[in-house]
């Protein structure tokens, strides 16, 4: 079971290298969503300084987000969730190993490049490095609660749409906590570990939970 | 009671229930409104007050709605009834346009009360968040054709956010809070005074017949809209049988 895992964890990582450029694209989206905010607010220094937590924290949600509707798609479409379901790896750890996949070649790119987005914002370096650890460990949430979405909407054509519907009210607590903790330094009120905590119990509640709901929506689809 | 789970003793049953439940809700529809219009101004909110009268049992609707779905799906995933599916549907819009009265009245009452029809304040951003999930609920059933399939991914998704929506409250209420808290149902007894509870009450009441009225109703329309599907299919595939290859089956009415 351990070598299933590790296989089908260098088959994802590999899809996810290759096609549509892979972990550049995203980061690269994440740039332009960063990079709109300027345009959208004006270029105060000052104040993206002040809300700069919150833009990385929503660009990231959604660069996030975005590369999750594929997620099970390609399998659906040419069979190999199928096989999948049948084989000897409960779906549950199917579905954990390709978001651990999605995850380390989609998402931790961007929580890397994130400090350098954030200079752009104007952030300190203590800001800096806040944002990117409250990333690194909310992120994991998004990933799986993204997952029940992508897996309730596989068999959907056009889903992309309907799975954020769906997804982008769930992910609200990660939200809330991921930018109180990453704004924690600049704000100065809030403590600063009773957020990381929070969010850190977020990420492991998704990571025990959502491989079940996801899984349960992908044999209703191979019905 | 369980009875009540056949389809067909289900339809026969509430057909004589259904007249009888009307009538329970218009009647406590007129108490209750009679009652709030009788009931004395608040000291301090003067006549605003009576719009809670709409808005509190709608925002209990709105989570007790939610709930019956939860157990729904609960039935939809386990014993895969078909009964079960119908009530899932059914409830979802009626949580929908509950929840919706909740937020217009709120908003209506914030405007003399708080200066502005909106903020972003934990209850009403839980609220809102509530409101939402009933929208990708109602498209999530709208864009999945198989009814038994749509029935069991909002089941999937009902259920997660029964777990979540305690999360979300409990987050958004850490995050920013100006509602007032809970004044009728909390230890020690409510801090309302009582010839304004009870007109509250008996609202309360009549929404709920209301619901379950109106939630019958739509069960039953769902019911017959599945035999007519079923009898459709049913009659293009005796055409097919009788006069094969004159045209495909789906294209004709």
């Amino acid at each position: 079971m351990k070598s299933a895992a590790t296989a089908l964890f260098m088959r994802e990582w590999r899809i996810a290298r290759r096609i549509g450029g892979g972990a550049s694209t995203g980061a690269v989206f994440f740039l332009i969503l960063v990079a709109l905010m300027p345009f959208a607010i004006g270029p105060d220094l000052n104040l993206l300084a002040r809300i700069g937590p919150a833009i990385l924290w929503i660009a990231a949600l959604l660069s996030t987000l975005l590369g999750l509707d594929r997620l099970f798609q390609g399998d659906e479409e040419d069979g190999s969730l199928d096989l999948l379901a049948q084989a000897r790896l409960p779906l549950e750890v199917v579905v954990l190993v390709k978001c651990a996949a999605h995850w380390t070649a989609g998402v931790l790119p961007l929580i890397v490049v994130s400090p350098l987005f954030g200079l752009m914002l104007a952030l300190d370096a203590q800001a800096l490095g806040l944002v990117a650890a409250s990333l690194l460990v909310g992120t994991p949430a998004l990933t799986m609660i993204g997952a029940i979405g992508a897996a309730l909407t596989v068999s959907l054509r056009r889903g992309g749409l309907l799975m954020a519907v769906l997804v982008l009210p769930l992910t609200i607590p990660v939200l809330i906590f991921g930018v109180s903790a990453a704004s924690a330094a600049s704000g100065g009120a809030a403590p600063l570990l009773a957020p990381f905590l929070a969010l850190a119990a977020l990420s492991l509640a998704a990571l025990a939970g959502a491989p079940f709901a996801a899984a349960a929506a992908l044999r209703l689809a191979g019905e | 009671m369980w009875n009540l789970a056949n389809p067909t003793v289900f339809i026969a049953l509430t057909r004589r229930a259904l007249p009888w439940l009307a009538v329970a809700t218009a009647m406590l529809f007129a108490i209750g409104l009679w009652l709030s219009f009788a009931a004395p101004p608040d000291y301090q909110q003067g006549e605003t007050v009576r719009i809670m009268y709409l808005h509190v049992p709608a925002a209990w609707m709105s989570t007790f709605i939610y709930g019956v779905m939860a157990l729904a799906a609960l039935g939809t995933l386990v014993w895969r009834h078909p009964m079960a599916d119908a009530a899932q549907k059914a409830a979802a819009p009626l949580g929908a346009g509950f929840t919706f009265i909740c937020l217009a009245t709120g908003s209506l009452w914030g405007k003399p009360m708080w200066g502005t029809y909106w903020v972003w304040d934990a209850r009403l951003t839980s609220v809102l968040v509530l409101f939402i999930l009933y929208l990708g609920l109602i498209a999530l059933w709208r864009t999945i054709e198989d009814a038994g399939r749509a029935a069991r991914a909002a089941a999937i998704l009902t259920l997660v956010g029964c777990v979540n929506l305690p999360i979300i409250k409990f987050s958004v209420d850490w995050w920013n809070t100006l509602h007032q808290p809970a004044s009728v149902f909390r230890l020690g007894g409510p801090t309302i005074a009582p010839e304004l509870l009870w007109p509250l009450l008996i609202m309360s009441l009549a929404f709920t017949l209301l619901f379950i009225t109106l939630h019958v109703m739509a069960i039953r329309n769902e019911i017959l809209r599945r035999r007519v599907a079923r009898l459709t299919m049913m009659a293009a595939a005796r055409d097919d049988r009788l006069a094969p290859g004159l045209a495909p089956a789906g294209m004709r009415p």
